[in-house]
């Protein structure tokens, strides 16, 4: 009967267990919501990402049991919500494969890792097939079509020829031959091309709060990403740099998705709130710069990815300063 | 529990922390009632931080209730006094609550004996000139009440370059489940006011400032009410927060200052007795009874019926459970003092100690476990620690023994107070892996 164990002999009941599936639970309206606007399409293309994560983590995640833990499925969610949805499922499978295998696992598994991994796998993806990754299909009229050459076969050319494809709001206004301001709310409800879970501030914004409120995401991260962001494209904007107004900025491409999901991942960030202010701001700089600088439409992922290398330079410039180590500025008036 | 909380946000507090549950309830309301003197008792040479004390008695020897059986054995020790009558049966190893044996007096308890003192003189501490107050209170076996047992008379006499001006006097208690200290305050508040007189005079000042959590209305009720006019006594309510009761953050809280890191109250003028101390000094110069005994809370679901009691130091565990109900069908793990540092026992024969504050018997709910998983990062230790360090990196220090890199990130600042660990979504044994780092460094800088 007796247990010995060493103080404190009460936890708080917090686990990280918890954590990971009430991230994964979050995102169910913003997955509902890709489903809603890509239809069939975007339940094949998560699935086939979550698959890869899983699989890979199965076999490779060193701990015994460890998808139970849920952090592979909240990469393979991640990774399946940041591609089109016309995306060949063998491709979406192997990004998965990618983001665990080398994003995760190769560091020593869950916690260890550098890079958020569902972003390494999208960043893989990318490099690997620049057009599949930019093909955004328009709104098809029968919800139960696919949107795109899904069922692909893998290292085949996908048949895009007859998709139809639409552009994303960023990419419109920034390379559109003739560039159209998408209304801000359709922007804010999803209503737009872009990647699956991409589109609907809304959700995502409600998904994050949740977690905010739980605990379960350290607020100071997205919101300082968001302030930067408005910030610098406002400042911009203002001086006439830039065709993108600062709710445009907020409210279109990956930002939300990438500010509330991607960029707070535990394991990839700072630990210290200052170190997160710096971490997010950072990420709002450089998002505004490569969206309006950049060869490409979007640039959240790498901006994250980058800042993702940083952190422990900024842990280490950031550490806490210790109790008794000054005299509070209250203290000096005395 | 919002209106706590809306009065929590006035109240002065530190930064960081933690809220446990409290579970105070089980017990505050129990008036505290004397335990019958056991069969025997067993009295460790070292129940205090410092050198353990120089038995004075052998095997045979009649003893009083209060006699001193044991004299201090240097500057930072204390005596021991018998705390029933009876027959020393021997000086032997036994089982210690810290858990190492340690050298004790067994003491046959005399079944007939009337559990009397000796008639004493006792000076009254008015006439005992002020420098003479900290001998009276170091013969009398006077420790730090509040679970870390230092001998008080060394506080007392703080550095001469030191001087201090306010005698903190605490009465947080934070540590879930205990009650003992809220107890002496509602039953003995007289004691603790005498208690604080005493020492503002062997200190030489006049200002004390009573810290009591805000969960203890009743008590910081007495305690105003029954402060005496002619000195300048403070009750000041305080945050409900752990670890509120720990020196440093219950000066923070009051005056707003930081404690130097690595230096003692007295730096900044401060110098912290707990109100179970001070009441006891009170006994000591009113009745002449040394510290022999306290008021203990016994709680915890594991318990059949939990409550207060004043229980004789020497006393075995097994006696205190049996007087209280014994077990329920779940208990899990016996632990002295509180849930957050408390020391989980291994043995019913230890003997219940001066700094025993608590006697917690959790059923297996309370003290549930999870599996250990990797460090996610996620921060919540850094924003637990109320010494502001990064137990995160130092607990992944700790793990590949790099000790001798954990001095840099202030491993000595860390005083253990479980924080880290109870946030920990990961449950990864951080205080712990400190305490043994402090140990394995010691070990490192002795060789």
């Amino acid at each position: 009967m007796v247990k010995i164990t060493a103080a404190p002999h009460v936890r708080s009941g917090e686990s990280t267990t918890r954590i990971m599936w009430s991230v994964v639970l979050s995102l169910l309206p913003v997955t509902g919501a890709s489903i809603w606007f890509f239809g069939p399409s975007a339940v094949l293309v998560i699935l086939a990402a979550v698959a890869g994560c899983l699989l890979t983590e199965r076999l490779f995640g060193g701990r015994r049991n460890s998808i139970s833990d849920g952090s592979a499925m909240i990469t393979g969610l991640l990774l399946g919500l940041c591609l089109p949805a016309g995306f060949p499922l063998w491709m979406a499978f192997l990004g998965g494969v990618f983001g665990i295998g080398f994003g995760k696992i190769i560091f020593g598994g869950l916690g260890q890792n550098i890079f958020n991994p569902a972003l390494l796998g999208r960043a893989f993806l990318q490099a690997a097939f620049p057009v599949a990754i930019t093909t955004w299909p328009a709104r098809a009229a029968d919800w139960w079509a696919l949107r795109g050459d899904n069922l692909a076969l893998p290292f085949m050319s996908p048949a895009s020829a007859d998709a139809v494809t639409g552009a994303t709001p960023l990419g419109n206004l920034k390379f559109g031959d003739d560039p159209v301001v998408t209304p801000l709310m359709e922007l804010f409800l999803g209503n737009t091309g872009g990647s699956l879970g991409e589109t609907s501030a809304l959700l995502i914004l409600l998904g994050g709060i949740y977690l905010a409120i739980r605990g379960h995401l350290n607020w100071h991260i997205p919101v300082s990403i968001l302030v930067s962001v408005f910030a610098f494209s406002g400042l911009f904007y203002w001086l006439g740099l830039s065709p993108f107004s600062p709710l445009f900025m907020l409210f279109s491409g990956g930002l939300m998705l990438g500010a509330w999901y991607m960029a707070t991942d535990m394991v990839t960030s700072p630990v210290t709130h200052a170190g997160c202010w710096v971490f997010g701001v950072s990420i709002g700089l450089l998002v505004v710069i490569i969206r309006i600088w950049g060869g490409l439409p979007e640039g959240v992922m790498y901006a994250i990815l980058l800042m993702n290398a940083l952190v422990p330079f900024i842990n280490r410039a950031t550490q806490p300063r210790k109790f008794g180590s000054k005299e509070p500025a209250a203290e000096k008036e005395s | 529990m919002v209106s706590r909380r809306r009065l929590n946000l006035q109240l002065p507090s530190f930064k960081n922390g933690v809220h446990p549950p409290e579970h105070k309830d089980l017990t505050s309301g129990i008036p505290s009632r004397r335990l019958a003197f056991p069969d025997e008792i067993v009295l460790p040479l070292s129940q205090h931080i410092g050198r353990p004390a120089e038995a004075l008695v052998k095997p045979g020897d009649r003893i009083e209730r209060g006699d001193v059986i044991a004299q201090a054995s240097g500057y930072v020790s204390s005596y021991v006094h018998a705390t029933a009558a009876g027959t020393v049966k021997s000086i032997e190893h036994w089982p210690h609550p810290a858990g190492a044996m340690q050298p004790s007096v067994r003491i046959e308890v005399d079944p007939h004996s009337t559990q009397m003192q000796r008639p004493r003189l006792v000076p009254h501490w008015d006439e005992v000139p002020a420098e003479q107050l900290s001998d009276e209170i170091s013969k009398a076996g006077i420790v730090g009440l509040g679970g870390a047992a230092f001998p008080s008379h060394v506080k007392l006499r703080p550095p001469e370059d030191q001087p201090v001006d306010v005698l903190m006097v605490n009465g947080c208690e934070c540590e879930p489940y205990l009650t003992s200290d809220h107890r002496t305050m509602l039953e003995r508040p007289e004691h603790v006011h005498l208690g604080i007189r005493i020492v503002l005079r062997a200190l030489g000042i006049s200002r004390a400032v009573i810290g009591i959590e805000a969960n203890k209305p009743d008590a910081i009720e007495v305690m105003r009410d029954t402060s005496p006019d002619d000195l300048d006594i403070t009750v000041q309510p305080l945050e409900v927060k752990y670890p509120q009761g720990a020196e440093k953050m219950l000066i923070k809280a009051v005056t707003g200052r930081e404690v130097p890191s690595g230096k003692l109250p007295s730096a900044i003028g401060a110098l912290v007795q707990n109100v179970a101390t001070t009441a006891s000094v009170a006994m000591v110069f009113e009745t002449g009874q040394p510290l022999i005994e306290r008021i203990m809370t016994v709680s915890g679901r594991g318990i059949r019926q939990p409550g207060n009691w004043v229980i004789p130091f020497g006393t075995k565990l097994s006696d205190v459970i049996a007087a209280c109900g014994g077990f329920t069908e779940d208990a899990s793990e016996i632990v002295f003092g509180g849930p957050m540092m408390g020391q989980s026992q291994a043995s019913l024969d230890v003997p219940v100690l001066k700094a025993t504050g608590g006697i917690l018997v959790l059923s297996k709910d309370e003290c549930k476990r999870q599996d250990i998983l990797p460090c996610i990062r996620c921060g919540k230790c850094i924003d637990a620690c109320p010494v502001f360090l990064n137990p995160q990196l130092m607990g992944a220090l700790a793990r590949v023994d790099r000790f001798e890199e954990m001095t840099g990130n202030n491993l000595s600042d860390c005083m253990l107070c479980g924080c880290c660990s109870y946030v920990c979504p990961s449950n990864i044994p951080l205080s712990q892996l400190f305490a043994m780092s402090k140990i394995q460094l010691s070990r490192l800088q002795a060789a």
